[in-house]
């Protein structure tokens, strides 16, 4: 008697745990199905929209198809082209100022023993703990002061500041990744704690502060909000073009500019994804 | 006068001190073994010779320099790291030019040296190696050749050996006493390992909580420890507290009244079993007692016996059987003796150590 209820017991078992894999096998593909479209179904349409000439509203599908709007962008004299070489000048020069701020600031950071040490990390996030166009308005407003609305030099800053989170929150993980016993043993071969920096804890610290600059440079090419209201009109980036292309409903040079903006992320991503060492994103805020 | 002079050393971090006053001298040449068990200091007082901690009081002085103030990269002392500590980003040859880089040696003087560094480690052709390639044999003896290379006024090694497994270990250990013997540098080691320490120094300094217990020979240290903690750490690690009126006890000091509470030490080698018997009237410790366990140990058996309340480790060639009665003696020249009234702390030391 007490037999056949444990089996029937067993068989009630058995197949509640094969509907329950059943039901999660289901579960999962419609999931990973909605995501893929969530994520490929806009790339798709971006895709679709940059080879098409004509394209109207009932079509499911371009009426016309060519590469005529990628001519008129990779035409010298286009405003892609020119916006492009200013996004980069942009993104290089915040590249340079983040790394002079947070290469002494990580390496000060990442000792236990600096006072003040985590107010110093959070006063980097602050900018982004505010809404981002309260912010910028404010910068904008101070910028304007200065002489700085409109410039370069401008946006820059506005770029740095941003990018700056990143890199100095980096800096400190590489830093502090470091054995502090690499840098003993060269003091103790006889090199001061300038040559010891130079030889012995950058090396050891560049694939951190080399993910940190990419992060900065691609912050700094996607940057839009700072960059309207400090640099336009007069400084044009890659982000303000698609901006206004699209606003003219010029869907193809907006399109081929997101496929431009794209390539550097995935090319920087994959370098990210072999020098970032995972014992230094665990070092991270650390 | 000795090369490295340490006198009144006084060291620690923040508040708490660490080093009580240590005084130590190294002759030149002469390699000097620190013997202590976790966290004694060790490498607290390695870090204050190198210029790594700021010392408290007390100087440091080196072929009659003072060199107690001075940074790191002008004492030329140099250490041999635990984790050795090599460059991941350089050679092999990189790693052990580096000192001569800093130094300004001609490219071609310095080449020459590592070649020959290389061939008293025993590392030929592993010029162009990556560091990160080598076996931690390999890597600590990078890292020797690395600190030898610039010739350095004492060399200090911390727990150079305790990241090797076993076997390399003793052929590492054999290498480095040659070398020492050969090159004739002058040279502190830390360890924890009794062993070591005899193997390697020409003299022992035994620490205990920032403090050295006792200095001497390696034969000192092992046949006459002056405190019971030196004996309890050489491996004498029975320890019974004597008192006259104990039944099953007794002891026959020559030159000595046993009319005291004395601390005997003794180690379970030297520990003899025999077969039961009433009294026994020869010089020495006698005690009677049951088998509790039995160990096989190769070369002999080890023996758990259980006398009163003290349970004591001895080691025969014959294996007793589980509970029989036997008699364990240890004749006078074994034990280590220490009169519990100017030994006062013994008992601290005890509890520290098996705690
Ligand atoms: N950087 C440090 N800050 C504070 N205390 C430390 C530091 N380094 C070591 N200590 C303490 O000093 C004592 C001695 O440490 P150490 O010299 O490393 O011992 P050993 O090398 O003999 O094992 C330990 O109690 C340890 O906790
Ligand atoms: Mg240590």
């Amino acid at each position: 008697m007490s037999q056949t209820m444990t089996t029937q017991h067993r068989g009630f078992r058995s197949l509640k745990a094969r509907f329950t894999l059943r039901w999660s096998f289901w579960a999962q593909t419609a999931f990973i199905t909605l995501l893929a479209l969530a994520l490929f179904g806009p790339i798709a349409n971006l895709l679709i929209w940059t080879i098409a000439e004509t394209w109207y509203f009932p079509h499911t599908l371009p009426n016309q198809w060519g590469l005529k709007y990628w001519q008129q962008v990779f035409n010298p004299y286009s405003d892609v082209s020119g916006s492009l070489m200013t996004s980069i000048i942009i993104a290089l020069c915040a590249v340079v100022v983040c790394l002079l701020v947070s290469i002494p600031a990580g390496y000060a950071l990442s000792k236990h023993t600096m006072p003040w040490r985590v107010g110093f990390m959070l006063l980097f996030l602050i900018p982004q703990a505010f809404p981002n166009l309260t912010v910028y308005i404010n910068i904008a407003r101070i910028f304007y002061d200065w002489g700085l609305n409109g410039t370069l030099l401008g946006v820059v800053l506005v770029h740095s500041v941003h990018g700056l989170m990143y890199s100095v929150w980096i800096s400190v993980a590489a830093f502090s990744s470091i054995d502090p016993m690499l840098s003993r043993a060269s003091r103790n071969l006889g090199a001061g704690p300038i040559y010891t920096f130079i030889h012995v804890v950058l090396p050891q610290a560049a694939p951190g502060l080399i993910a940190a600059s990419i992060f900065v440079f691609l912050e700094s090419l996607d940057e839009f909000t700072g960059t309207f209201f400090v640099g336009a009109p007069e400084v044009t980036t890659l982000p303000l073009l698609l901006y206004t292309a699209s606003m003219e409903g010029n869907y193809q040079i907006s399109s081929i500019t997101a496929l431009i903006l794209l390539i550097p992320s995935i090319g920087f991503m994959l370098i990210i994804n072999k020098f970032m060492r995972p014992e230094m994103l665990s070092k991270l805020g650390k | 006068m000795a090369h490295l002079d340490i006198r009144q050393l006084q060291v620690g971090y923040g508040d708490k001190t660490i080093l009580h006053g240590i005084n130590l001298q190294v002759q030149k040449g002469e390699m000097i073994a620190l013997l202590g068990p976790s966290g004694c200091g060790k490498t607290t007082l390695l870090n204050a010779i190198c210029g790594f901690v700021p010392t408290q009081s007390g100087e440091v002085h080196i072929a009659g320099h003072e060199i107690t103030q001075l940074p790191a990269e002008r004492r030329n002392i140099t250490m041999v790291f635990q984790s050795y500590a090599l460059w991941p980003h350089m050679s092999v040859a990189q790693n052990i030019s580096y000192g001569l880089k800093v130094r300004k040696i001609p490219k071609a003087q310095a080449h020459k040296r590592v070649l020959d560094l290389l061939s008293i480690v025993n590392l030929e052709g592993f010029e162009n190696e990556k560091v990160t390639n080598l076996s931690g044999g390999q890597r600590q003896r990078v890292a020797l050749a690395r600190a030898l290379a610039v010739e350095p006024d004492v060399l200090v090694l911390d727990e150079p050996l305790s990241n090797l497994d076993a076997k390399v270990r003793l052929s590492v250990r054999h290498e480095l006493k040659a070398l020492q013997k050969k090159l004739g540098f002058t040279s502190l080691i830390v360890t924890h390992d009794q062993e070591e320490a005899l193997v390697m120094a020409d003299r022992v300094a035994v620490l205990n909580q920032g403090r050295i217990e006792q200095l001497g020979t390696p034969e000192d240290i092992y046949q006459q420890p002056e405190t019971p903690f030196v004996a309890d750490f050489m491996g004498a690690d029975n320890c019974i507290i004597y008192k006259t009126s104990e039944p099953n006890v007794q002891l026959h000091l020559p030159n000595r009244s046993t009319a005291q509470t004395f601390a005997l030490y003794f180690r379970s080698s030297a520990t003899q079993v025999q077969a039961f018997s009433n009294s026994k009237n020869e010089a020495g410790l006698t005690l009677s007692g049951l088998v509790e366990q039995t160990a096989f140990l190769g070369q002999q058996y080890r023996h758990t016996v259980r006398s009163g309340e003290q349970v004591l480790q001895a080691d025969s060639r014959e294996c007793w059987p589980i509970a029989s009665q036997v008699s364990l003696f240890v004749p006078p020249q074994a034990l280590h003796v220490f009169d519990l009234a100017t030994h006062e702390t013994s008992n601290a030391f005890q509890s520290n150590l098996r705690g």
